[in-house]
C-alpha cells in the first residue's frame, strides 16, 4: 500500500492541476457562459460524495450485521470524507447559482435534499465522536438511512419541478465538453480513495492505541 | 447702420451662447423607471465566483488532509508515551 501511495498522490495532485487547463478549453454554455464551468467541478463533488455514502452504507451494513471492526473503520472514514465532498458541492452550487438564477440558495426539492444528506452525515460525525459507547452502531444505521436518500437526492430534478438543472445534461454533454468533465470525475474520484486511504490508516492507528490503553491499564 | 449692428451683436450673441447652453449639465432624473432585469453592466462577473468555486475546493481537501495528519501526530505521540510507560510496570 505505501509503495503506491506517493505515485498515487502524485497523480491526483497533477490531475487536480490539469483539469483547470481542460476546463478553460471547454466550450462555453450558451445561456450561462462562464460560469457554468463550476459544473466541471460541482458535479464531481456530488459523484464523489455518492460514492463515499454508497461505501459509507456498505460498510454500515456489514458492521451492523457482523460486527466487524475493519467495516466501522471504513465506514466512519467514508461518513467524515463524504462530508468534505458535500461542503465542496454545498459551496460551489450557490457559487454558480448566485450568477445563473441571481440567488445564492432556492428552497426546492433538489437544493433542500441535499443539504439534508450533508445534515444527515454530519449527524452521523457527531454521533460518533459524542455519542459514547455504540455510537459506532447508531452512526451505522444514519450511513445506511443516508444511503437511502441518495437516490432521492439525485432523482430529485426528474421527480419534482426546480430550477436546478436535470440528470439529463450529463449524458448529453458534447464530446468536448464531457472530456473535461469526466476527466475531472476521475481526479475526484482518486482523490476520494486517497483521503480514503488515509483516514481508514488513521482509525486503524487509533484502534491500534485504544488496544495499548487496555493493555497498559490490565 | 443701426439695424446692422443690432444683428451683428444678435448673431455673435447666439453663436457665443450656444456653446454655453451645450455645456450645461443634464436634466436631472424626474422619475424612476422600473425594469425587471439588471442592465447589462451592472451584471456580476462570472470569473470571482468561477475562482472562488476552484480555490475552496482545494482548500477544502488541503484543510482535511491537515486534520487527518494533525490527527495521526497525536495518536503517534501517545502511542511513544504509552510504549515508554509500559516497560516500567
Amino acid at each position: 500500500m505505501r509503495k503506491v501511495f506517493g505515485p498515487f498522490c502524485a497523480l491526483t495532485g497533477l490531475m487536480f492541476a490539469c483539469a483547470p487547463f481542460l476546463i478553460a478549453r471547454a466550450p462555453y454554455e450558451s445561456t450561462m457562459g462562464l460560469v457554468q464551468k463550476i459544473f466541471y467541478f460541482h458535479v464531481p463533488s456530488w459523484f464523489a460524495m455518492f460514492t463515499a455514502i454508497g461505501i459509507c452504507g456498505v460498510a454500515s451494513l456489514v458492521h451492523l450485521f457482523r460486527t466487524s471492526p475493519r467495516a466501522d473503520r471504513i465506514s466512519e472514514a467514508a461518513a467524515e470524507i463524504a462530508v468534505v465532498f458535500g461542503l465542496m458541492g454545498l459551496v460551489t452550487g450557490p457559487l454558480w447559482g448566485r450568477k445563473a438564477w441571481g440567488v445564492w440558495w432556492q428552497w426546492d426539492a433538489k437544493l433542500t435534499i441535499a443539504l439534508l444528506l450533508e445534515m444527515t452525515f454530519i449527524s452521523s460525525v457527531l454521533v460518533r465522536k459524542y455519542g459514547g459507547p455504540g455510537s459506532d452502531k447508531l452512526a451505522s444505521a444514519v450511513g445506511i438511512f443516508g444511503l437511502a436518500v441518495v437516490p432521492f437526492v439525485y432523482e430529485a430534478v426528474n421527480i419534482w419541478r426546480t430550477i436546478h438543472p436535470l440528470t439529463s445534461v450529463v449524458p448529453n454533454l458534447p464530446a468536448t465538453m464531457g472530456l473535461p468533465f469526466w476527466f475531472s470525475v476521475a481526479a475526484y474520484m482518486m482523490l476520494l480513495a486517497l483521503l480514503l486511504m488515509l483516514r481508514v490508516n488513521l482509525g486503524k492507528r487509533q484502534a491500534a492505541l485504544d488496544e495499548l490503553y487496555l493493555v497498559y491499564e490490565d | 447702420m443701426s439695424l446692422r449692428r443690432f444683428l451683428i451683436a444678435l448673431t455673435s450673441f447666439v453663436l457665443l451662447s450656444a456653446p454655453a447652453f451645450a455645456l450645461q449639465p443634464p436634466k436631472g432624473q424626474s422619475e424612476f423607471v422600473p425594469v425587471d432585469s439588471v442592465p447589462l453592466t451592472d451584471q456580476l462577473p462570472a470569473a470571482p465566483l468561477l475562482i472562488t468555486a476552484y480555490a475552496f475546493v482545494w482548500i477544502a481537501a488541503m484543510v482535511y488532509v491537515w486534520s487527518i495528519w494533525r490527527r495521526m501526530n497525536k495518536v503517534e505521540a501517545d502511542m511513544r508515551v504509552l510504549a515508554q510507560k509500559m516497560p516500567h510496570r
